[in-house]
């Protein structure tokens, strides 16, 4: 002893030279664990040996009770980190130095393969020492990597132990083939090597993997510091831990990438507006509610896109570089209306100077190019309200698609809804009380969202009966909106009659705004009424009840249109007369100046702008019809807001005190926030803004900063003056109801205006488009001035009808194309969804398949015992007291039914079985398996009775008795 | 340097990296924190392993877990004693379970003892009731509540004893979309 302790005492100077000398650069700590590991390896060598089985035992009580030892082992540990700790070496407990003894053995016989020729023991003691250091490096290492990776470096340090391992085998084999002659009967046999290096691969994979297990701290430290001690002893001379900086330096930058990524996804929704305020209207009044809001924000996100359109290339450049204000008559306030051009009413009516602003189409002048630019600001005009229909279309459309991607279904999330709502729905990382209310709240909301959804299911009604009132209340429905749509078609018809007539008492004469406004007010409420009896789930009566307001609208729409087109014909009329006047009148003065001056050079008549007459340039007339109705919509919508929610709020709050009943509770109460009316209101307000935006470029920055004002105003609103609905149910995933709502508004907007583009004349005075025929003339002007002439030639071949045809064809079959492929893909996704809930029906039976959930399986079970009806193939009686005993098994003998279900686990096709049990004989693990698949009936009847009828034969050839084969059938698992 | 030396040796901190998600320098962050519970009772020298815990008044009351509706389980889950008393191993052990780099099967593991309230390792209908009401403040109506616990157990239950024991728990929250980004907390 005294003698080994000597060497110890060698070894661990030497160490520490050599580690210092080696890399000085690291701390302190490192050289600690390396000294700690050179001397465990070199006393290792240096100390006994004993048979491997001890080492086996070792780590037996390693798994084991490992709790117990753990305190009086930390502290020895600790010590020994110091330089002179080899004194303590005697205080350590015995048993982990007699596996380091047993361990230590093993290793000095590889090793001493290594060493070939000296056999000194200071040699030996330097070799192992550096062997012992550079364990401990690479346990560095692996530590190192550890220390902060997640648990996916865990593989990676499995991989590279695995590297290792391979490769000290190699050394070894190597060696040994080398050198066999040396200290052959100290060496371990191969196979004791192997299980030691698997020991150690084992303890440095719990290492790694320490602290993904789901022990006390306590024995997580006791675990580790063994383990760490084990691997510190027997590590050998393994592969060099190369790249310990590089490790560090990866773990780094895969933290700050983990870091960086979060900051940039919390700069991501940061910068997503009103996410908060949505939030928290989602919170209280669920996602219904919170899907108006969230539409509002995408309306507000298109518009400002045509925002920038318009401003950016129409707007702008006029201002920057168009002609100034009063410098043309279309520019200036004729002289008729100087005098009140500044009064505050007529400028709400957005005549006088609004009238000859830029936010109208009349202002902008028909100069093919201005400024220092050559901007093409008329072909630019006409682009941009093009382009305005074309993008809005393309992104209602993309966000249609994209949504149908998402959501699909409407609300089913799969199978785990109220589980993963009960157990995943709370923040952990919430420390806010405010946000932690709000989270209350909205966990709330959507479990009620869900229960709604879940007693809709669960519904069980009188299918006729609700059938007969669905069918009726369409038909009410049906039969008040034709009600509704002929007395809009013959309130206007009568509108024309009176418009010759000057005799109008004030009813006539507002009666087509009366009895429209009267219709608003009195359908949605008659439709909520009417749709009760239909009964249906919020979430669909509300897309019933959106359809229907929808419907009713339609019909403002069209009066509005009507009344619109009555007006420009009239105003086209107007400009004709005017047109001729003014051109008569330019003649004669023309005439009279030749005749006076004899000069043919054409000056204009030298008249001030103002007093030049005008057409009434129908354009803007349109642009301020438009412009009109959306400030009033502004006004209206937001005094509803004011009078009919908060007003009611603040009375129903105030006044509560002094009642005679309760105001809250009782009859007014708080009002709902309205979604369908909400909804439809900037639905139809956004198709105004469509229609209007290529008659009064300035209505897309009104509308913006409307639906911005309108975004804080509601939400503010919503919050402090509503209740949410009785009734809080979810929203469908995709707003797709919305946006269909939308995109037929949108369709029927661009009708009237890419029919006054393409077939109404443009004023004679005013507009870009003035003194042209057409307004499209525009482009045609460019490509004949602009463009070289093939590319004219090519546009007017594109414009023949045998391209356009097949074009349209194409384009036709292209879309039947693609409809038959989407509908493949749906029929295939219907078909796996039905899958998975098969395989998931089936992992249930399979876990209980005492009790099996699935009927027809059921009832087979039932058929089989006496199922020689079902089973015609069946040769021999055997079968049915089998069958029998199977079903008694589960009840009499515990151990057979935990092995029927292991194999039924283990391989759940009972048809993979069937064949092989036939064949027992040639397989030669005969009595192990032919019991083990003996037993398999059980199982394998609950999938089926034909697999239970072809093992049948098998067990015909077992020696019969249940006993036995039950007694075999414990036989398999050891082996 | 010099006062991390203080509170702990190396080795230790090595071992609490080795043990834990935690750099060093958030261990010590987690001994502050600790410290700061109860000055008066947590030493600042660990390096000998001193015997103190904390009980779960204390622990409770840190902004992190102040506001969780299931703060009491959670400190429970994690000390030794089921009654809520800390050590520092177990505080580490806990905000090292609850960080943003531990796997899913070990949240799994800590979130089933969380929500298991009487500790019978099934989550039975009372804990699911339990932990319904916390969630919601018990604004739900009973038979709300009932509905909502039958299915949630109907849900995930896949051995049919009306209970969710922690093969079934497991299976239902690994596929849990959100779980992973909610039952975490940065400290």
């Amino acid at each position: 002893m005294p003698r080994k302790k000597d060497t110890d005492d060698i070894n661990i100077e030497m160490d520490a030279d050599e580690s210092e000398s080696d890399d000085g650069g690291n701390n302190k700590r490192t050289n600690n664990r390396r000294q700690g590991a050179g001397r465990g390896g070199a006393r290792g060598r240096g100390r006994g040996k004993k048979p491997a089985s001890e080492d086996e035992d070792e780590d037996d009580e390693d798994e084991a009770p490992k709790g117990r030892r753990g305190a009086n082992k930390k502290k020895p540990v600790k010590k020994r980190g110091g330089r002179n700790a080899k004194d303590d070496d005697d205080s350590e407990d015995e048993a982990p130095k007699k596996g380091r003894k047993g361990a230590a053995n093993k290793k000095k016989g590889g090793k001493a393969q290594d060493s070939d020729d000296d056999d000194s023991d200071a040699g030996k003691g330097k070799k192992g020492k550096r062997g012992g250091k550079k364990g401990g490096k690479d346990e560095e290492d692996s530590k190192g990597k550890k220390g902060d990776a997640k648990g996916k470096d865990k593989g990676k340090d499995k991989d590279n132990d695995n590297d290792k391992k391979k490769k000290k085998k190699k050394d070894d084999s190597s060696d040994s083939d080398s050198n066999t002659n040396s200290e052959e009967e100290e060496s371990m046999s191969e196979g004791e090597m192997a299980r030691l290096m698997e020991e150690v691969e084992e303890k440095k994979k719990l290492i790694a993997t320490i602290r993904n297990k789901p022990w006390r701290m306590k024995r997580r430290l006791v675990h580790l510091k063994e383990a760490q001690e084990f691997v510190d002893k027997f590590e050998g001379a393994l592969g060099k831990g190369k790249g310990r900086k590089w490790y560090a330096y990866k773990v780094m930058m895969k933290k700050k990438w983990i870091k960086f990524s979060r900051d940039f996804e919390n700069f991501r929704t940061a910068c997503i507006p009103w996410e908060r305020k949505i939030k928290e209207v989602e919170s209280h009044f669920g996602s219904s509610v919170a899907s108006y809001f969230i539409f509002l924000r995408w309306m507000y996100g298109m518009n400002l896109v045509l925002f920038g359109f318009t401003f950016g290339l129409v707007v702008i450049p006029e201002v920057l570089m168009g002609l100034p204000y009063g410098s043309i008559p279309r520019k200036t306030v004729p002289r008729v209306d100087q005098h009140s051009a500044q009064d505050y009413s007529v400028l709400m009516d957005f005549q006088g100077y609004c009238k000859y602003s830029i936010m109208f189409y009349g202002y902008y002048n028909n100069q093919r190019t201005i400024g220092l630019l050559k901007f093409r600001l008329p072909l630019s005009y006409l682009m941009v309200g093009i382009g305005t229909f074309g993008y809005s279309l393309m992104v209602v459309i993309r966000t249609m698609a994209k949504n149908a991607d998402v959501g699909g279904g409407d609300g089913d999330e799969g199978e785990f809804t109220f589980a993963w709502k009960m157990f995943t729905s709370w923040d952990y990382l919430i420390g806010n009380s405010e946000t932690a209310d709000n989270k209350y709240a909205s966990i709330t909301t959507s479990f009620k969202e869900s229960i709604v959804d879940e007693q809709e299911n669960q519904k069980d009604e009188n299918i006729h009966l609700r059938r007969f009132l669905r069918v009726l209340a369409n038909l009410m429905i049906v039969c008040s909106l034709g009600g509704s749509g002929y007395l809009i078609y013959f309130v206007v018809k009568r509108s024309q009659e009176f418009a010759n007539r000057d005799d109008l008492s004030w009813y006539e004469k507002n009666e087509l705004e009366l009895i429209m406004s009267l219709l608003g007010l009195v359908c949605p409420p008659l439709f909520e009424t009417i749709a009760e009896l239909e009964d249906y789930h919020p979430r669909i009566a509300l897309k019933w009840q959106l359809g229907r307001i929808f419907a009713l609208f339609l019909g403002n729409l069209y009066t509005f249109l009507f009344a619109l087109f009555d007006e420009v014909n009239n105003k086209l009329e107007q400009e004709g007369s005017i047109r001729n006047a003014s051109l008569w009148a330019m003649k004669e003065y023309y005439a009279n100046y030749t005749l006076f001056l004899n000069d043919s050079s054409l000056t204009p008549p030298p008249m001030p702008p103002a007093d030049v007459i005008r057409g009434p340039c129908w354009e803007t007339a349109v642009g301020i019809e438009f412009v009109k109705l959306t400030v009033s919509d502004i006004q209206v919508s937001y005094l509803t807001i004011l009078i009919g929610d908060f007003a009611r709020a603040v009375i129903v709050r105030f006044l509560n005190y002094c009642w005679c009943w309760d105001l809250e509770a009782g009859f007014p109460s708080y009002g709902e926030f309205d979604i369908s009316g909400n909804v439809l209101g900037l639905v139809f307000n956004q198709g105004m803004i469509w229609m209007g935006a290529f008659y009064a470029p300035g209505l897309v920055g009104i509308n913006v900063l409307r639906l911005l004002s309108s975004m804080y105003y509601q939400c503010w609103a919503v919050m402090a003056t509503n209740v949410p609905h009785e009734r809080v149910f979810k929203a469908s995933k995709s707003n797709n109801f919305y946006m269909g709502l939308l995109l037929l508004i949108l369709f029927l907007s661009l009708l009237p205006v890419v029919y006054t583009i393409m077939t109404l004349p443009p004023s004679f005075d005013c507009g870009p488009f003035s003194g042209k025929p057409k307004m499209f003339d525009v482009i045609m002007e460019t490509i004949d001035l602009d463009l070289p002439a093939f590319l004219g030639t090519l546009f007017s071949y594109a414009a023949n009808p045998g391209l356009i045809i097949p074009a349209v064809l194409l384009m036709v079959l292209a879309i039947y194309y693609l409809n038959s492929v989407s509908e493949a893909y749906q029929n295939a996704n219907m078909e796996l969804k039905k899958k998975m809930q098969m395989a998931r029906d089936e992992e249930k039976n399979r876990r209980n398949n005492t009790d099996s959930t699935n009927q027809v399986m059921k009832d087979l079970e039932d058929l089989l015992p006496r199922g020689s009806l079902m089973a015609p193939p069946e040769p021999e009686k055997p079968p049915e007291p089998e069958s029998r005993l199977t079903k008694t098994k589960p009840g009499s003998a515990g151990k057979g039914v935990n092995l029927q279900k292991d194999v039924a686990l283990a391989s759940p096709n009972p048809n993979a079985r069937g064949p092989v049990n036939r064949s027992p004989g040639p397989r030669g693990a005969g009595p192990g398996q032919g019991p083990g698949r003996g037993q398999g009936p059980g199982p394998g009847r609950g999938q089926g009775p034909g697999p239970g009828r072809g093992q049948g034969p098998g067990r015909g050839q077992g020696p019969g008795g249940p006993g036995p084969g039950r007694g075999r059938g414990r036989g398999p698992p050891p082996r | 340097m010099g006062n991390k030396q203080t509170i702990f040796t190396d080795e230790q901190l090595d071992a609490y990296q080795d043990c834990t998600f935690f750099t060093r320098k958030e261990i010590l962050r987690l001994h502050s924190r600790y410290h700061e519970l109860a000055p008066h009772l947590v030493p600042m020298d660990y390096t000998n392993d001193p015997d103190c815990k904390l009980p779960l008044a204390l622990i409770v009351n840190m902004p992190e877990l102040n506001e969780n509706p299931f703060r009491n389980r959670i400190v429970e889950s994690f000390s030794e004693d089921g009654m809520g008393n800390l050590s520092f191993n177990e505080f580490v052990d806990m905000f090292s379970v609850l960080s943003e780099m531990a796997p899913r099967e070990l949240k799994a593991i800590y979130a089933f003892k969380i929500y298991d309230f009487n500790v019978d390792n099934y989550l039975c209908k009372e804990d699911l009731v339990k932990t319904l009401n916390r969630l919601t403040k018990e604004e739900l109506t009973p038979e709300e509540v009932v509905l909502v616990c039958e299915k949630a157990i109907e849900e995930a239950d896949l051995d049919g004893d009306n209970k969710l024991s922690y093969a079934d728990f497991e299976n239902m929250i690994t596929r849990a979309p959100d779980f992973l980004s909610t039952f975490h907390i940065r400290i």
